[in-house]
C-alpha cells in the first residue's frame, strides 16, 4: 500500500498507430476533463511512439493540460514490453492518482501488465466513469455477464487507480486548435532484447471501409432478415440514408455478414445519430453494443422483443413489408428535404 | 513441449435470465461450462502436445465444483488437472487471482518435476469479461506474453501467434516460455469421445489450497489481499417507452417514423 495523497492527476493514455492516434484517447481527455475540473487537478496525456510530435499537439487541442511525449524507434509498432516499461517509468517518475486506458486489443494487452507490476487495481472495459462523493475516489462502471449486470468498481487503496474504457462510449470533444498545454519531452530507452516479441508481419484487412464507430446512421440487420440474400433489403435501406450497414452476432454466425460489421459486446460499440435496427430482437449483448445510440428504430415482427424496450420508435410488422415502405418513406422525405 | 491451461468454470452467460420484479440476475438452473474461450486454448495445447510431445495440464481456481469443469477437459486431451482453492482465495479480484495462480503455478511444476513451456488461457471469461487475469501472471512470472491469439503454432523452438488487430492481424513471434490468450482458432475445439469422457469422470482432481502453496503471501490473496472492491451492482433497466406502431399498414407506419425523424434533424 503506498501513501495516496503523494499520488496526484489525472491520466489518460493515448495510443496511436503509424503516428496517428487512435479515437478513444481522446474520447478519453473529453470524459475525463470535467473530473478532472471537479478534483482541481491537471489532465495528463500519455503519448508514447515514434515520429507522434502531431499527436501530442494534438492531445493539448483535445484537451490535456500537459502532454508527456517519449518519441523513439523502439516504440514504432507495439510491443507489451517496451511499452509496458515505458509507461510504468512515466508512472513511477510522476506518480498519476488515475490512469485510463482505451480498451482496445492493445489497451487491454497493455494496462494489467502495468497494474500488475504497479500492485494496483485495474477494472476493466468500463462503460461509465465518474468520481465517488463520499471518498472522492474514481468510480468505474462496467458490464459483466455479458452486459447482464452492471457493477461500480473503486480501488480505494492503491494508487495509481487504473481503468480501461471501451472505445465508442464517449464522443470526442471538439478539437480547440487556441487550446494551450505543456508539451514535455520523456526520454525513455528500451533496449532490444528487453522487448521479446517480435513483429513478423502485419496484415490490413482491406474491408475495412466500414468504421461503424464514427457513423452518423447505421441500419443494422439481424436474424430476423431471413438469408444472405435477403440482407440487400438492409444495403439499400443504408444506401438511401448514406448510412453505414451493421448486424447482429446471429448473422456472423450464420455466415451472411463478416463480422467487421458486428455490433454489441464481442462486436463494436457504436454511438450514431440513428441505430436502426431491422430483424434483431435485442439480446443483452446486442443492446451493450448500441447503449449510446442518439435515437434507435426498431423493427420487428414479434412486438415482445427486446429491441423494443430501448428503441425510440418502432414498427411492428413484416420487414418484407416494412423496410420497402421505409426505403419509399425515406427517399421521399430526402427529395422534400433537398427541394 | 509442457502446457498449463488456464481455464475458468463460468455459467452459460447466454442462458442468464433477469429476474422481471427484482431485477436480480437468476442464477438458479443456469449451467455451469468450462469458458468458451479456454475451450479453444486447450484445443491449441492438445495439438502442440500432439505433435511436440509433453504434457497438457489443466488449472482452475475456483469451488469445488470446479473440479467438473477439470475433468471434462481431462476428457479432451488434458493430461492432469488440479484444482486451486481454498478459503483465503475467496473474493480476489484480478490482481489477486492472478497472483494466487502465479504461485499455482510454480507449486504444479514442483510436484510434476517439469517446467512449463507455454501457459495458455482463453482471452477472457464470459462471465468476468476483464482479460486480466493472464497478462497480469505473465508480469508475476516475468514471462513475455502474446494476447488475442488467432492461431498458435512452433517454429524453431519459439511461437508464431496470429494476433487479432482492429483492422486485421500481426504475425509474432515470441520464445518460450511464454503466456498466450486465446480468442479463437482456425477449427473448432474436440468433442470428448466415450472411453475417454467415461475415465475422466471417475479421475480425482487434487486440490491445492493455501497450505499447500509454499512461498505465498497471503495479505495479497481474498477479499482483503484485492485492490479494487466491488461498491455496488445492479441490473440495467432498459425501458424508454418510445413510440411503437403496431397493426398500422407498413406504408402508413413507415410515413410517420420518416416525418418523425425528419423533424427531429436526424435524417
Amino acid at each position: 500500500m503506498n501513501q495516496l495523497n503523494e499520488y496526484q492527476n489525472m491520466w489518460v493514455y493515448i495510443e496511436s498507430e503509424g503516428g496517428k492516434a487512435k479515437s478513444v484517447g481522446y474520447e478519453l481527455l473529453n470524459a475525463a476533463r470535467p473530473l478532472a475540473d471537479r478534483k482541481g487537478c491537471e489532465l495528463v496525456a500519455v503519448v508514447i511512439g515514434y515520429q507522434v510530435e502531431s499527436v501530442a499537439r494534438e492531445a493539448v487541442g483535445y484537451g490535456a493540460d500537459r502532454v508527456l511525449w517519449i518519441d523513439a524507434p523502439e516504440f514504432a509498432s507495439y510491443t507489451t514490453d517496451a511499452f509496458a516499461n515505458a509507461l510504468v517509468a512515466l508512472v513511477e517518475k510522476y506518480r498519476p492518482e488515475t490512469l485510463m486506458i482505451g480498451a482496445t486489443n492493445n489497451g487491454r494487452d497493455l494496462a494489467p501488465r502495468v497494474a500488475a507490476r504497479i500492485k494496483t487495481g485495474l477494472t476493466a472495459d468500463c462503460t461509465e466513469i465518474g468520481i465517488d462523493e463520499d471518498t472522492g475516489n474514481m468510480a468505474w462502471t462496467r458490464p459483466t455477464f455479458g452486459g447482464n449486470l452492471m457493477a461500480v468498481i473503486m480501488c480505494p487503496d492503491h494508487r495509481p487507480q487504473m481503468g480501461t474504457v471501451r472505445p465508442g462510449v464517449f464522443r470526442k470533444g471538439a478539437f480547440d486548435a487556441s487550446r494551450r498545454g505543456e508539451i514535455v519531452r520523456e526520454t525513455c530507452r528500451v533496449s532490444p532484447d528487453e522487448i521479446r516479441t517480435k513483429l513478423i508481419e502485419r496484415v490490413q484487412e482491406v474491408a475495412d471501409a466500414v468504421n461503424l464507430e464514427e457513423a452518423e446512421i447505421i441500419v443494422a440487420g439481424g436474424r430476423g432478415v431471413g438469408s444472405a440474400d435477403n440482407f440487400r433489403l438492409i444495403h439499400e435501406l443504408a444506401d438511401v440514408l448514406g448510412a453505414k450497414v451493421g448486424c447482429s452476432r446471429a448473422v456472423v454466425d450464420a455466415g451472411w455478414v463478416s463480422h467487421i460489421h458486428q455490433v454489441g459486446q464481442s462486436g463494436k460499440t457504436v454511438t450514431p445519430r440513428l441505430y436502426i435496427a431491422i430483424g434483431i430482437s435485442g439480446a443483452i449483448q446486442h443492446l451493450a453494443g448500441i447503449a449510446g445510440a442518439e435515437k434507435v428504430l426498431a423493427v420487428n415482427k414479434d412486438p415482445e422483443a427486446p429491441i423494443f424496450s430501448v428503441a425510440d420508435v418502432g414498427i411492428v410488422g413484416d420487414l418484407n413489408e416494412v423496410v420497402p415502405a421505409l426505403i419509399h418513406a425515406f427517399r421521399e422525405h430526402r427529395k422534400s428535404s433537398v427541394t | 513441449m509442457n502446457i498449463c491451461v488456464c481455464i475458468k468454470q463460468v455459467p452459460d452467460t447466454a442462458e442468464i435470465r433477469i429476474d422481471p420484479v427484482t431485477h436480480t440476475l437468476i442464477r438458479a438452473g443456469v449451467p455451469s461450462i468450462v469458458n468458451p474461450f479456454d475451450t479453444y486454448a486447450l484445443e491449441a495445447a492438445v495439438r502442440l502436445k500432439e505433435k511436440l510431445g509433453g504434457k497438457v495440464i489443466v488449472i482452475s481456481m475456483g469451488p469445488p465444483q470446479a473440479a467438473e469443469a477439470i475433468r471434462s477437459c481431462l476428457a479432451v486431451g488434458a493430461d492432469e488437472g488440479y484444482l486451486i482453492s481454498g478459503r483465503k482465495f475467496g473474493g480476489s479480484d484480478t490482481l489477486a487471482t492472478s497472483y494466487i495462480l502465479s504461485e499455482a503455478i510454480r507449486a504444479v511444476e514442483k510436484r510434476e518435476n517439469i517446467r512449463f513451456d507455454l501457459i495458455v488461457a482463453g482471452k477472457q471469461a464470459v462471465d468476468g469479461d476483464t482479460a486480466q487475469v493472464a497478462p497480469e501472471i505473465a508480469e508475476h512470472l516475468h514471462l513475455p506474453q502474446v494476447t488475442y491469439a488467432l492461431n498458435i503454432e512452433e517454429h524453431d523452438g519459439e511461437l508464431r501467434i496470429m494476433r487479432d488487430c482492429d483492422n486485421g492481424y500481426d504475425i509474432i513471434s515470441v520464445p518460450l516460455p511464454a503466456v498466450v490468450t486465446v480468442v479463437r482458432l482456425p477449427y473448432e475445439p474436440r468433442y470428448p469421445s466415450i472411453g475417454p469422457w467415461l475415465e475422466s469422470k471417475k479421475r480425482t482432481i487434487p486440490v491445492l489450497s493455501e497450505a499447500d502453496l509454499e512461498t505465498i503471501d497471503l495479505t495479497r490473496c481474498g477479499l482483503s489481499g484485492s485492490p479494487t472492491k466491488v461498491k455496488k451492482s445492479y441490473t440495467p433497466v432498459r425501458d424508454k417507452h418510445g413510440t411503437i406502431f403496431s397493426k398500422v399498414p407498413a406504408e402508413q407506419a413507415a410515413e410517420k417514423v420518416a416525418s418523425m425523424l425528419s423533424e427531429a434533424g436526424i435524417i
